[in-house]
């Protein structure tokens, strides 16, 4: 395990990504003083984030609704184009490829959505949404051969592959989302992105997606992007963590060494607020303030409108990520200086 | 006597396919101030226990058995006069969607305003001060502007704070709490939970925690409801089921947390899902899922036993209690 | 592998088509809806009259040789001067009614599925284009559809035919009518259809089915008509109900100001306009026959596209 996870698969290399909210040309010309100019508005998902994902372990990047982690997983699939900034694939640049360019690559990818009721085109059966990518990516078989395989997948991932020609409407939440997990697999990928796989099922169940997709990694030999909001499932899940807020990365580290010595104040906050079982009354970190917008971000670091820690530098001067004793990275001032 | 109390409730829904029961034998009591929690998976049915409590089921659905006495009234019983004085007054709510509550044309001021105003006597500057005095027991920063905003001006977390706070505005006796941060951040959650068992101390209002999460009931609650397929299988203090669930659902719900497990091994699952309401199985409901099942659990409905100061509803308790000091036992031989 | 088999649910046999079809909510609500019963059957009954119309009309009104203009103007069987050969009597040219109505209808029919086969091409593959590719696209193909929806139909067919009449002449006008007609309604009117498509295509495409098509590495194409159009054919349904219901009275009104079907080959409305003259003489039949036909198919459709709105519009009913 140790010995291959030094090799980088996946590498993201300080993405931006904004989305314009002014609507089309039209909408963007303004009267000014006497002028008509054109101005346009931001959404600010992604500012500067950096991450690389080793063969073999499980990237977790958590964070809350908004901080651009969803649409750095849509980035490292292709569905969306970074502003600026590159993707690499197994030292491949990927973010500029076309869509015939990109199929070899479709194949080492893929993914696994969030909603099990919208990830599952509701008029086609079960067969024909899983026989699909497999006849696309080997041209050359048959269609018993095609049919064999799509019974392979849905086999090992607990459906019987006899329930094929079912639409998905007939199908609990649960079951959706394994079928989902055979869609990802049917074409033999080495690399998932997982987008919040587990957050609309039911604790039951989500152990059981979880479990299967641990078999998987376990067979395959899967690396995983695992997004999530849901911090003890990082836990028992994730081989290293990124946190993400505000567009930005705050801290990346082994789990083990997030979970046990959380070193950036949001992480931090983040870890005490976690429900637990065991003690009566919660003694977490309180936030001050609110989650600014990304369309007008604050100067200096990101997170310090709610930080305990700020001083005049956070206010100026964006953090940048700074290697720490645990063999992680953390973005603050705070911590450099050793206040925290 | 106890502040609510509900027996043999059964609630039914008349889908075309025949009628469906969304609840069955439903049987608890609340006290004055206590904290109760009702947890399932998504329908168990505890949500459709939360809005009957308040006769808020409705067409197709409706309360066609049993009854929800409050400080001994039939609440089923009332008239549709008799039913507003309690609701929204004795007794409120507060839902997952924040927005589901408030009027969107309408600013916080004027809803909370309206609301005073329907239910008391009072001059308007006088349910302004009330008004005023409720947003700042829950914490919001410059109230007075706030009071002045429309909905949509605020962050989800201040939503669902002022959520809160309309729920407080008649110093209700029981405030019904259905999924209240579940739409929310973690760090939000933790700071509404907080506040929620802050209020509900401080004023003595009863709670009744409608939620799946197992770790926010055990940070507030006294009492937890277990429900699976429209029935309670598990009730007692908190702390019992927490620590030692009877029920091999509520086991299986704990043990399947990723915090129970070891991280990296593989989580404890209880396999299949839960069954929708047109397809319960004969017997004990969870008998397809479960690992101790016996012929009996396929055939009979288990009663009640008690067991400590719990309610389970399984026929194999004793069984699987006698298996555990069996097992007990025998490690200390081992030992010794 | 046994932890595997056991994973393995069961679940009841699946239901066949007709079964699922049986349960399903629009069977239920046909069958509960007393004006959609009646509306499905009429609207049948005139489908098979003019498939049937060779067989079932006494007469055929296109061979001349059967035209005998001493029979002309006979009121119909019930009236005291009316011949049982004549059923709903006789036009001006002495054709026989009824067969001439049945024929009729076939035309009328024919041009509105007809012209409403090509707006909903037209639309569909348009709509779908602007939906899915976005941006500039977008824009264009939608500012085009407003200029095309800002001509009114009827202005636009009557320009069009009128000046075709006069540059090739009545002669070969009368040849082409049909085909001229069915292209000039057909192209007229799809931005309707472009318009509902595009909505839709822009609610579907934010699913997330859509990112795993992409994923895959499917092409534009096969995502458009394989993936989001079978999802889109609700509300495509719908309007082509009311299309055609269109399509037919635009039809008729072209053909009632003389620049429809010819006099020889008549539709409903031609048929009209052809006994407008003749109706203050008291020849009422030859008008008001073929408008009482006209209307109720025009009334059925629309009540059938009424009936499938409310049924099929997601935000009434969710499935």
């Amino acid at each position: 395990m140790n010995a291959q996870s030094q090799e980088t698969l996946v590498q993201l290399d300080d993405i931006y990504k904004k989305f314009s909210i002014s609507g089309d040309f039209l909408d963007q010309l303004k009267f000014r003083q006497g002028r008509i100019v054109r101005e346009q508005e931001f959404v600010h998902a992604i500012n500067g984030v950096s991450l690389e994902v080793k063969r073999g372990e499980a990237l977790c990047v958590v964070g809350e609704s908004g901080c651009g982690k969803s649409t750095v997983a849509r980035t490292v699939m292709g569905l969306l184009n970074p502003s600026q900034g590159s993707v690499h694939y197994d030292g491949q640049r990927i973010d500029n490829l076309n869509d015939r360019a990109l199929m070899p690559y479709r194949r080492k990818m893929q993914m696994i959505f969030q909603n099990p009721y919208a990830s599952l085109n509701p008029r086609m059966t079960i067969a024909q949404t899983l026989q699909e990518p497999v006849a696309l990516h080997n041209p050359g078989w048959s269609g018993q051969e095609v049919r064999d395989k799509v019974a392979e997948v849905m086999f090992s991932v607990g459906i019987d592959p006899s329930w094929g020609e079912r639409h998905p409407h007939e199908f609990s939440g649960g079951q959706r989302q394994r079928i989902s997990i055979a869609r990802a697999l049917a074409v033999g990928p080495e690399f998932i992105v997982a987008d919040e796989p587990i957050s609309a099922l039911d604790v039951s169940i989500q152990a059981q997606v979880l479990n299967l997709m641990m078999d998987a990694q376990e067979k395959h030999n899967l690396t995983y992007l695992f997004i999530t909001h849901d911090l003890s499932v990082v836990e028992h899940f994730g081989t290293r963590v990124a946190v993400m807020y505000l567009g930005s990365l705050c801290e990346l580290a082994p789990t083990k060494a997030l979970f046990s010595t959380p070193r950036h104040p949001y992480s931090q906050a983040l870890l005490s607020a976690i429900p637990r079982l065991d003690d009566n009354r919660p003694q977490h970190i309180k936030l001050q303030g609110e989650v600014p917008t990304p369309v007008n971000l604050p100067p200096g670091c990101v997170f310090h409108g709610r930080c305990p820690h700020v001083n005049d530098r956070c206010k100026r001067e964006i953090p940048q990520l700074i290697a720490t004793d645990e063999g992680g990275q953390v973005a603050c001032h705070g911590v450099e200086e050793g206040r925290i | 006597m106890a502040l609510l109390e509900v027996n043999n409730l059964e609630v039914s829904f008349g889908l075309r396919s025949g009628g469906v029961k969304a609840l069955r034998d439903i049987n608890f009591k609340l006290d004055r101030g206590e904290r109760i929690g009702v947890v399932g998976e998504s329908g168990a049915g505890k949500s459709v226990l939360g809005f009957s409590i308040l006769n808020l089921i409705s067409n197709p659905g409706s309360i066609t058995g049993g009854e929800i006495l409050f400080e001994g009234k039939n609440l089923s019983k009332l008239s549709a006069g008799e039913l507003r004085s309690v609701r929204g007054n004795r007794i409120s709510m507060i839902f997952q969607d924040p927005m589901m509550t408030l009027n969107p044309v309408l600013t916080v001021g004027e809803q909370m305003i309206e609301c005073l105003m329907a239910h008391r006597k009072i001059r308007k500057e006088d349910a302004r001060n009330i008004a005023l005095q409720k947003l700042k027991q829950v914490y919001i920063p410059s109230p007075e502007t706030r009071l002045d905003q429309y909905p949509h001006e605020l962050s989800g977390g201040m939503r669902q704070r002022i959520v809160i706070a309309i729920g407080l505005l008649m110093d209700p006796d029981i405030i019904i709490a259905d999924e209240p941060t579940t739409a929310l951040d973690v760090t939000i959650q933790a700071e509404i939970m907080e506040l929620m068992l802050e209020l509900c101390e401080r004023n003595n209002v009863a709670l009744i925690l409608i939620t799946h999460d197992l770790g926010v009931v055990s940070q507030v609650t006294q009492r937890t409801i277990v429900m699976y397929a429209g029935r309670i299988i598990e009730q007692g203090p908190t702390k019992e089921i927490i620590n030692d669930a009877q029920h091999p659902y509520t086991q299986g719900l704990m043990n399947a947390l990723p915090q129970m497990a070891v991280p990296g091994a593989r989580l404890n699952q209880i396999r299949g899902a839960m069954p929708p309401l047109q397809r319960i199985p004969t017997g004990c409901a969870f008998n397809p899922r479960c690992d101790y099942v016996t012929e009996t659990c396929k055939h009979n409905l288990p009663g009640f036993t008690e067991s400590g100061s719990c309610l389970v509803a399984c026929h194999m308790v004793a069984e699987m209690k006698r298996e555990a000091a069996q097992a007990a036992s025998l490690a200390q031989e081992v030992q010794s | 592998m046994s932890d595997q088999t056991q994973i393995l649910e069961t679940a009841p046999d699946a239901p066949s088509r007709w079964h699922e079809f049986k349960n399903s909510h629009l069977f239920h609500s046909f069958t509960v809806d007393r004006v959609a019963q009646i509306s499905f059957g009429i609207f049948i009954l005139y489908i098979l009259l003019a498939l049937f119309a060779p067989l079932l009309a006494p007469f055929d009104p296109y061979d001349i040789a059967q035209i005998d203009i001493m029979n002309s103007e006979i009121p119909p069987s019930w009236e005291a001067e009316g011949e049982a050969d004549f059923w709903l009597g006789t036009d001006a040219q002495g054709r026989d009614m009824w067969s001439t109505i049945l024929y009729g209808t076939r035309v009328s029919l024919m041009i509105g599925l007809c012209a409403v086969a090509l707006q909903a091409t037209l639309g569909i593959c348009i709509g779908l284009c602007a939906g899915y590719f976005g941006g500039r696209v977008d824009s264009i193909l939608m500012r085009f559809a407003d200029v095309q929806l800002s001509f009114s139909t009827m202005m636009v067919a009557i320009v069009v035919l009128a000046v075709f009449q006069a540059a090739f002449g009545t002669e070969l006008y009368q040849q082409l009518a049909m085909f001229m007609l069915i292209m000039v309604i057909g192209i007229a009117e799809w931005p309707q259809y472009a318009r509902t498509i595009r909505a839709s295509v822009l609610a579907e495409k934010k699913k997330e089915y859509i990112d795993a098509a992409r994923v895959i590495g499917l092409r534009s194409p096969r995502i458009m008509f394989r993936h989001i159009l079978p999802n889109t054919l609700s509300p495509i349904l719908v309007i082509s109900t009311v299309q055609v219901a269109n399509a037919i009275i635009s039809e008729a009104s072209l053909s009632f100001l003389g620049l429809g079907m010819p006099v020889s080959e008549p539709s409903l409305g031609s048929l009209i306009a052809g006994g407008f003259e003749y109706i203050f003489s008291g020849s009422w039949w030859i008008t008001v026959i073929p408008g009482a036909v006209l209307i109720s198919l025009v009334l059925v459709m629309n009540l059938l596209g009424d009936w499938l709105r409310d049924v099929l519009n997601p935000k009434l009913y969710k499935g």
